[in-house]
């Protein structure tokens, strides 16, 4: 029992040190590649290239003063961060990286099948996530009231209100990913991970997408795809979409009052979920650890030694490289217009296009949803 | 069924941990040398005139309930689209009544101007 509880938490530091790991470079990347696109040099003196900037910066936001407001609620103020990072890492849990033969010896025989690299295998995965990351939402709101001060304030009512916007048009298009893998029969013989789950499993979700690049949901589902991207970008509070913190009028938002380690923690939270979302991405609408070469003769074989997870990481790099190329690119919407775009476009495109998609799969449109 | 649930649960407190860590790492290597000016809210340069509690946009509370609608019709949609493919035209039909009096909803929320932010 005892034994089964460290494997789980060294599972889990497996998953987390990688992932802070990449924060602390997500946060070097978005400098250099700003930079770059900027003309300008980005973070050069830290280490070669800059390359130990994110260090000194944790250093340096560790030895800060944590500064606590009198008047703010002191334990809100200080539970908030905490509000905002434990679900940014535990939705972590359920995301596969991919496949792994798992060889098991009874009596002398020896049987391999196939499991999903995944730490927690729950038939909801799909709902935990989206559960998880609606929670994300209290540490914003709790941050800006607790803090009892005008811009915190009015930085966590913009903040929340855009996310929960955001967050219908997003559930929307994972209703149109979960119709779309409902068509995908599960066959024992070459799916033996997957036997006796449904198109709410995300790793059912990736396998339905097989067959070839064009089988990726993000051709069929191109209108859903986009909404899911750009949502994914408002739910973060990124640039374009990132007035709750609009630095030249409420200053930072719901986190002015966060200091020292306190604001790094909301920090680490923020861009976790910018690479939890650019996950989600690669995984609902991108194939996740399938190769683009499948199908493809001669490339499919020169590429199969490639490992799936590898795949999946190109995939999610390319879509956080993506959330920096919007914050270098776009300029910042205003805040009627944010409003507007998630409820009176985003929702109705949704709406019409899992009608679409229900007409389509009833149909059994090939070559996406004929059913074998 | 349930152990599934455990390494989650795992995670949730490890999680807390990661929040706790550096909160606590940082409140006892930072200095911590506070007065009444540092504690003070941030306002510009001059003490804040009110608590900040006080009154905010209607259309903040009006957007957080129509989110609370949708997002229960998301969740209602959520266990009909993974079984969609067995329920053939019967299930269609029935949820494309349900999706017509959402749209219905929708459309008067929209005359009503309660999406109109200015």
């Amino acid at each position: 029992m005892f034994l089964d509880l460290l494997w789980i938490v060294v599972k889990i530091l497996l998953i987390v040190l990688p992932l802070m790991f990449s924060v602390a470079y997500l946060t070097y990347a978005e400098r250099k590649i700003i930079g770059y696109m900027q003309v300008r040099c980005g973070p050069n003196r830290v280490g070669p290239y800059g390359l130990l900037q994110p260090i000194a910066d944790a250093v340096k936001l560790l030895f800060k003063e944590i500064i606590i407001p009198s008047s703010s609620n002191k334990f809100l103020f200080v539970i908030a961060p905490i509000l905002a990072i434990a679900p940014a890492l535990a939705a972590w849990a359920v995301i596969p990286f991919g496949e792994i033969d798992v060889s098991t010896t009874v009596a002398g025989k020896t049987t391999t099948t196939q499991e999903l690299l995944v730490l927690a295998d729950i038939d909801a995965s799909l709902l935990y996530i989206l559960a998880l990351t609606s929670i994300g939402v209290y540490g914003v709101i709790v941050a800006g009231w607790a803090s009892n001060s005008k811009y915190a304030f009015l930085g966590s009512m913009r903040s929340a209100a855009q996310i929960v916007s955001y967050e219908i048009a997003m559930g929307f298009a994972l209703v149109g990913v979960l119709m779309a893998a409902s068509v995908y029969q599960i066959d024992p013989v070459t799916d033996p991970a997957l036997v006796g789950k449904s198109a709410i499993n995300l790793g059912v979700i990736v396998k339905s997408q097989s067959g070839g690049f064009w089988h990726w949901y993000w051709l069929p589902l191109m209108p859903l795809f986009i909404v899911y991207l750009v949502s994914g970008v408002a739910e973060t509070n990124r640039a374009p979409f990132d007035v709750a913190e609009g630095e030249s009028e409420i200053v930072a938002g719901f986190h002015v009052e966060y200091s020292g380690m306190a604001f790094a923690v909301f920090f680490l939270a923020e861009y976790a979920v910018i690479i939890l979302i650019s996950m989600l991405c690669a995984l609902l609408f991108c194939g996740g650890w399938l190769s683009p070469f499948e199908g493809i003769p001669h490339l499919e074989e020169w590429f199969a030694w490639v490992p799936g997870l590898v795949w999946l990481i190109m995939k999610t790099m390319f879509f956080m490289f993506c959330f920096l190329w919007f914050r270098a690119t776009f300029p910042r919407y205003r805040y009627d217009q944010i409003m507007r775009l998630g409820w009176k476009v985003f929702i109705p495109v949704t709406i019409v296009w899992i009608v679409v998609l229900a007409a389509a799969i009833a149909y059994e449109l090939p070559p996406w949803f004929d059913q074998v | 069924m349930l152990e599934n649930y455990l390494p989650i649960l795992v995670f949730i407190i490890i999680g807390i941990g990661f929040g706790i860590g550096p909160m606590m790492a940082g409140f006892i290597l930072a200095p911590r040398k506070p007065d009444k000016e540092k504690l003070s809210r941030y306002e510009c340069g001059f003490e804040a005139f009110e608590d900040s509690r006080g009154t905010f946009n209607i259309r903040y509370s009006l957007v957080a309930i129509l989110f609370i609608i949708f997002d229960l019709e998301i969740a209602f949609l959520f266990p009909w689209a993974v079984v969609m493919n067995q329920l053939g035209w019967y299930g269609f039909i029935s949820m494309s009544v349900f999706l017509g009096i959402l749209v219905v909803g929708f459309i008067y929320e929209w005359k009503k101007g309660a999406l109109e932010w200015e």
